[in-house]
């Protein structure tokens, strides 16, 4: 395949590994955070750790937007699809993620409700075309990158006066999370997450452009190496990051310069803006209420907005106790390192949102790389055994409480 | 019942919960399902070995001292009922013949079962009917009984046909997922993916030009020349729901061993990796309908990658892998980067109503 082989190239693989294992500096520890989740997925899935050196640590950043959708938000998707004059149309990722309830759209499909999967706001804007006589709510969910689509679809919407089309907007800012990481006491003051440098992101860089991580290279003294999805492109900028830490340099460098420009998808950011303004604070599943940290649909352009026209009421809910979500999303935990992991936690059922989108955290290990640690454990022996034990025992709390939820 | 459960520990909700969509997707929604449900309450010598048919042995009063004989069933929902290179009609023959055939057994006759739904036009069911006539004489297994049903309109889509077939398994071939052993090698009959990108293209709201054809097809004619060439082959299963990966997990599962597979040797079509590379699919989880998998010991794998070579439904054919000691079970894959990976069971379900 032309133009994606080329990204995946084995032997261009050693090479880089060569040149990184030279560049490491011996004994010292270089942690770089990735913060989005096509970064976690492509690592996970292209095996790109056997290919870095040891002093080279990835951490995983929270920039899988079905994973930092908190439960309230889904909640409120199942109970507008509930409704019999709805069609819901969703991404299918977001499917499967665990609700109040023990609910998951897929379990509200099951039991009759309206849920159609699409790949695009388009298609939802189809679907309102071929159904007059129904309602069809988008659930708009994702970072910069999916938000110019949605902007596109209601000023289609708006041309065509369609008046059966709705959108339920979660859509949220990239730099305002980098921001929250940043400012959280763990990589502040504590030091317990340390981060050395970012893998900037790359389809939302294509669409923001890299001017705005400016402010985080020069503000918090952090290097980010913009890069692209593919495995290749990891690397290189993983090289790129420890040449800047070697060299005591915070800049903000491009690896994927065949997408991404200073300015970004001009015409982009102009559709979003003409449809979207800053909410003042939005909920995000691990870092909490977050400042002008997501979008909502201006006055102008109020009568395709779900939230006003169903009177949508946002009810926060806490995550599991069990669950780990919120530390793996804020880096400050691994997705091994909580109990319910592989045990309670499957992709089949999941507890947190972290294991259901193939970009979450736990997922990509879960499905990609989980071999790794069971082969050190067979070493460990009697610490496997004692782990083994301590998951069970809050496995079976897990059950209790979900016995008593049932009653 | 396979004694390791690790990934689905959590058991089925029989109390609150529905059926949906992944129980049906080939993945480990489905073993579940299949291992609490219906293992539990059918439980037999021969469905416990979970292979995709039984084979028995033929009662001894009937004079045919020590024969054995095989059967297997196959539903089909498909959606759409015609796509290219073959339709509902042409896969319900290939499908089942080819889960007889799997055993090593020479599939002998089918059963059709018809549920038709009212207002399904006639033109249609002839089309699909004549098709599978087709399929069958194509294969020489003849379908000699069957079954009409109609529901209301609404209450099905279009037309469901269920197909079984039954076969005679000749003597000294012993094919079963169970039959993996550390060391082996593990072999592929053609290229993946094919059938599930070609349904896909033809999807509502999906519509996408591409070349690729269903590969749906009759295996029992490259089975037989395998079990000719190497008649100790270890496993056989055609990789439909679930793919590849589906396949390969159930070989490691039932024998209770690891595989470990090169990414770089398994053939996948270059067509076939663009939509998948543009659908968020994952080639080694996509359905085939017209391919095989087989393992077998490793000193007679390059005789049978030449037989299998050598028939038409085999030219692509490949040696992708080997079996290894794993208490984990896990199906490991070399990555064509340099990295490795588990190639973990399908979750959730990939493509609704693929077969």
């Amino acid at each position: 395949m032309k133009y994606v082989d080329e990204f995946r190239d084995g032997d261009l693989a050693r090479r880089i590994s060569g040149r990184l294992a030279r560049a490491v500096e011996p004994g010292r520890r270089y942690n770089f955070m990735e913060f989005c989740g096509g970064h976690t997925h492509a690592i996970s899935r292209y095996g790109v750790e056997d290919l870095l050196p040891d002093g080279v640590h990835m951490i995983h950043g929270p920039g899988c937007p079905v994973c930092v959708l908190p439960i309230g938000r889904i909640d409120n998707a199942i109970e507008l699809a509930g409704r019999p004059e709805v069609i819901l149309c969703t991404y299918a990722d977001t499917m499967r993620v665990p609700a109040s309830e023990r609910l998951s759209l897929m379990k509200a499909k099951a039991r009759g409700a309206d849920i159609r999967m699409v790949y695009s706001a388009a298609d939802a804007l189809k679907i309102a075309r071929q159904n007059p006589q129904r309602e069809v709510v988008f659930f708009a969910i994702g970072f910069e990158t999916t938000t110019p689509p949605t902007a596109l679809a209601i000023v289609e919407a708006d041309r065509e006066s369609l008046g059966n089309f709705f959108v339920f907007c979660n859509h949220v800012l990239t730099p305002a999370a980098i921001s929250n990481i940043l400012e959280s006491p763990q990589v502040r003051d504590i030091g317990t997450v340390p981060l050395d440098g970012f893998v900037g992101p790359a389809h939302v860089s294509c669409v923001i452009g890299s001017q705005p991580y400016e402010y985080f290279a020069e503000e918090y003294q952090k290097p980010v190496v913009i890069a692209g999805f593919e495995p290749l492109d990891v690397m290189q900028a993983v090289l790129m990051l420890v040449r800047q830490v070697n060299e005591g340099r915070t800049d903000v460098e491009n690896e994927f310069t065949r997408a991404v420009t200073p300015e970004g998808n001009v015409r982009a950011k102009a559709i979003v803006a003409e449809v979207f303004e800053l909410r003042r604070s939005f909920e995000w599943r691990g870092l909490g209420e977050v400042p002008y940290s997501a979008l909502r649909i201006k006055p102008r352009y109020a009568r395709f907005d779900a939230e006003a026209k169903y009177g949508i009421a946002y009810k926060s809910v806490p995550d599991n106790k069990a669950c780990e979500c919120g530390a793996i999303l804020r880096g400050a935990r691994r997705p091994q390192d909580c109990k319910v992991f592989g045990t309670v936690c499957t992709p089949e059922n999941p507890i947190g949102s972290c294991m259901v989108s193939s970009e979450g955290a736990c997922a990509a290990y879960y499905t990609y790389g989980r071999f790794r640690d069971l082969q050190s454990d067979n070493r460990k022996g009697a610490k496997d055994a004692k782990d083994r034990e301590e998951a069970r025992d809050v496995r079976e709390q897990v059950f209790v409480e979900r016995r008593a939820e049932l009653k | 019942m396979s004694p390791v459960k690790k990934g689905y520990i959590r058991p089925v909700d029989f109390r609150n919960g529905r059926v949906d969509m992944t129980h049906g997707g080939g993945g480990r929604a489905m073993a579940q399902l299949i291992d609490e449900l219906f293992l539990a309450a059918f439980d037999n010598e021969w469905l416990r070995q979970m292979n995709d048919q039984a084979v028995f042995a033929v009662p001894a009063a009937c004079g045919t001292n020590g024969a054995r004989m095989v059967i297997a069933t196959d539903s089909h929902v498909i959606s759409p009922l015609f796509f290219p290179g073959g339709d509902i009609g042409s896969l319900s023959v290939h499908g089942t013949v080819n889960d007889v055939a799997m055993s090593g057994a020479r599939p002998l006759y089918l059963a059709a079962s018809f549920i038709l739904e009212e207002g399904f036009p006639l033109a249609d069911l002839k089309r699909i009917v004549e098709s599978m006539a087709r399929a069958s004489q194509e294969a020489g297994v003849p379908v000699v009984t069957g079954d009409t049903k109609v529901v209301e309109q609404g209450n099905g889509d279009g037309v469901f046909i269920t197909t079984t077939g039954v076969g005679v398994v000749p003597d000294g071939v012993e094919v079963s997922g169970s039959g993996a052993r550390a060391g082996d090698k593990v072999l592929v009959s053609g290229t993946m993916g094919d059938h599930g990108v070609a349904i896909m293209s033809f999807r509502e709201n999906l519509e996408f030009e591409t070349s690729i054809r269903s590969d749906t097809a009759a295996l029992h004619g490259l089975v037989a020349a395998m079990i000719a060439a190497v008649p100790g082959i270890h496993c056989l299963r055609d990789p439909t729901r679930g793919g590849l990966a589906a396949t390969l997990n159930e070989f490691a599962r039932q024998s209770g061993v690891g595989i470990r597979i090169h990414e770089r040797a398994v053939p996948v079509r270059p067509e076939v990796n663009a939509a998948c590379e543009f659908l968020g699919l994952d080639p080694l989880y996509v359905a085939n309908e017209g391919k095989l998998v087989a393992v077998c010991a490793a000193a007679d794998a390059a005789r049978l990658l030449a037989a299998m070579k050598a028939h038409p439904l085999g030219a692509d054919a490949a040696i992708i892998g080997e079996v290894i000691e794993d208490e984990h079970q896990f199906v490991q894959m070399e990555t064509a980067f340099g990295g490795s990976r588990v190639v973990d069971w399908l979750s959730g379900e990939q493509l609704p109503r693929i077969c």
